[in-house]
């Protein structure tokens, strides 16, 4: 048997590094695999099982090959409005957005979030980024370039960063962090846990409630231990993070976003507020309303899948002889039951409820185009 | 009846003429839960080598080679309702496909069940 496309075949040449929590995930009985440059977790004892588990319980997934950047200076809200095109100067004390970083053209560099310190957190930085891992050196030139002398960027890492998901992440988290509790979601605090300064902010990847937690590399083997000691926690891998999230909806940065794709065309407008609309001042902002204005040429959307074959990244999209798109993330969704996938159509064939065929191996299958998330979203938001 | 497998993961049962195909249980293991399994058609011929059929797991897709030459009489139908066959029963219930042996000394190259365990041991 050969593999057609799994995680590890997208790797390239350089030697991979270990992240702290190496011995771990192989002590836990993990598959590694190299991801980003590191050899991540795949899976424990399966992905179906660890996504289900995620959807029902509360998973621990390492991110800590995500890039954690502190900004602080003179002027640091008005550089990173450069840089990014959301509302900074309206970012409150330990609140997160969703961004971007965006290049000339309006194409996204890498998605992100962004959020506003309190406490003294990071030695008193400003801001905080967290960035995709396999873009965060990129990303890392790209600031350098364009932020001025007076704001300094800090890359932390010293810092590994855990994500807890799932309806039970709320009640694990508060079991070691009782303030967990009070955030809701997009919301972060500073905390204090046996010691250790812990910033957790309400989010994640998955769809489901939880947290991200950055904790200093020499306590996250104790912190992670801590977790998955409770009956709630079990540690998730890369496979189950890559079907959740696309159960949710969301992009994965490399796959469904990349530097040709623009924000509206990504469906992703959501993070530009309105002033940053209205008065532009960020790299990228013409094709922003361009696009506002006469729409996206293609568009991300998602794809339910009729049968039972997985259509894959890299699968053609059709409507009838014509070529309108291509797949870019696709498998079969545990908790759908059946094969789902996000890709990218152009605008005449994005309307909701299309019928398209996608060809797998010579084969035409079924699709639509079907609302996102496939999974509802679960975020502890506050109530109204 | 002898049993044969091949160092794709493959395992070959021989009864006279026909041989039935599999994968083994270190491949399930190494490719995860599996949601999908395209059969060949009854009357395919397959030369030694030739895809044959495509295990989708979870994460990937992974081609199954015919590890002899033949032609095709029968392919697991209750792959189709269930595909997770293939994991709770790689090396019985969860076969692939049968073949009808075109060249005998094609086995010859293959291994035994002791080389297989050897040479799983050794990856």
């Amino acid at each position: 048997m050969t593999g057609k496309d799994d995680v590890a075949t997208l790797e390239e040449e350089l030697p991979l590094v270990e992240l702290p929590l190496d011995a771990w995930h192989r002590a836990k009985g993990a598959r590694m695999v190299g991801f980003a440059g590191y050899h991540m977790p795949i899976q424990y004892e399966g992905i179906m099982a660890e996504h289900a588990w995620t959807r029902e319980h509360a998973g621990l997934f390492d991110v800590s090959h995500m890039g954690q950047l502190g900004f602080s200076g003179e002027g640091v809200d008005e550089a990173l409005e450069v840089l990014l095109p959301s509302d900074i100067k309206g970012l409150k004390p330990f609140r997160q957005r969703y961004s971007m970083l965006l290049d000339e053209e309006g194409g996204i560099l890498d998605d992100l979030m962004v959020s506003r310190l309190g406490d003294g957190a990071f030695d008193g930085a400003e801001i905080y980024m967290v960035v995709n891992g396999a873009t965060k050196y990129d990303d890392i030139g790209w600031m350098i370039e364009h932020l001025p002398d007076e704001v300094v960027m800090n890359h932390m890492d010293e810092q590994a960063l855990l994500a807890l998901q799932g309806p039970e992440a709320g009640d694990a988290m508060a079991a070691l962090v009782p303030g967990t509790a009070e955030l809701l979601f997009m919301q972060s605090g500073l905390f204090t846990w046996r010691g250790v300064p812990l910033w957790i902010s309400r989010s994640g990847y998955t769809g489901e409630d939880g947290f991200e937690i950055s904790v200093p590399a020499d306590s996250v083997q104790l912190l992670a231990d801590a977790l998955c000691a409770l009956p709630q926690v079990k540690p998730v891998g890369l496979g189950a993070r890559d079907s959740l999230r696309l159960e949710a909806g969301l992009p994965l940065y490399g796959h469904d976003l990349d530097s040709r794709v623009s924000t509206i065309g990504a469906d992703l407008g959501f993070a530009i507020q309105k002033r940053r609309r209205e008065e532009g001042g960020f790299i990228g902002h013409a094709r922003v309303l361009k696009e506002l204005a006469d729409g996206p040429g293609t568009k991300r959307v998602g794809l339910t899948i009729e049968g039972r074959l997985p259509a894959r990244e890299g699968a053609q999209i059709y409507s009838g002889a014509n070529l309108v798109g291509e797949v870019t993330s696709g498998g079969f969704a545990p908790t759908v039951g059946a094969p789902i996938a996000m890709g990218w159509v152009s605008l005449p064939h994005a309307a909701l409820g299309t019928a398209l065929e996608i060809e797998v191996r010579g084969k035409r299958i079924g699709a639509t185009v079907a609302p996102m998330p496939f999974v509802p979203h679960r975020y502890r938001r506050a109530k109204s | 009846m002898s049993r044969y497998f091949t160092d794709e993961h493959e395992w070959i049962d021989v009864a006279g003429e026909i041989a039935t195909v599999g994968i083994t249980d270190y491949a399930q293991e190494q490719l995860g839960d599996i949601v999908f399994v395209e059969l060949p058609a009854e009357g395919a011929v397959f030369e030694k080598g030739d895809d044959a059929a495509v295990v989708e797991s979870v994460k990937a897709a992974s081609d199954v080679y015919a590890p002899i030459s033949g032609e095709v009489v029968e392919a697991n139908g209750a792959l189709e309702d269930e595909p997770a066959l293939v994991n709770s029963d790689p090396e019985e219930d969860g076969w692939f496909f049968k073949l009808r042996v075109a060249d005998a000394s094609e086995l010859d190259g293959l291994m035994d069940e002791a080389a297989y365990k050897k040479f799983v041991a050794s990856l």
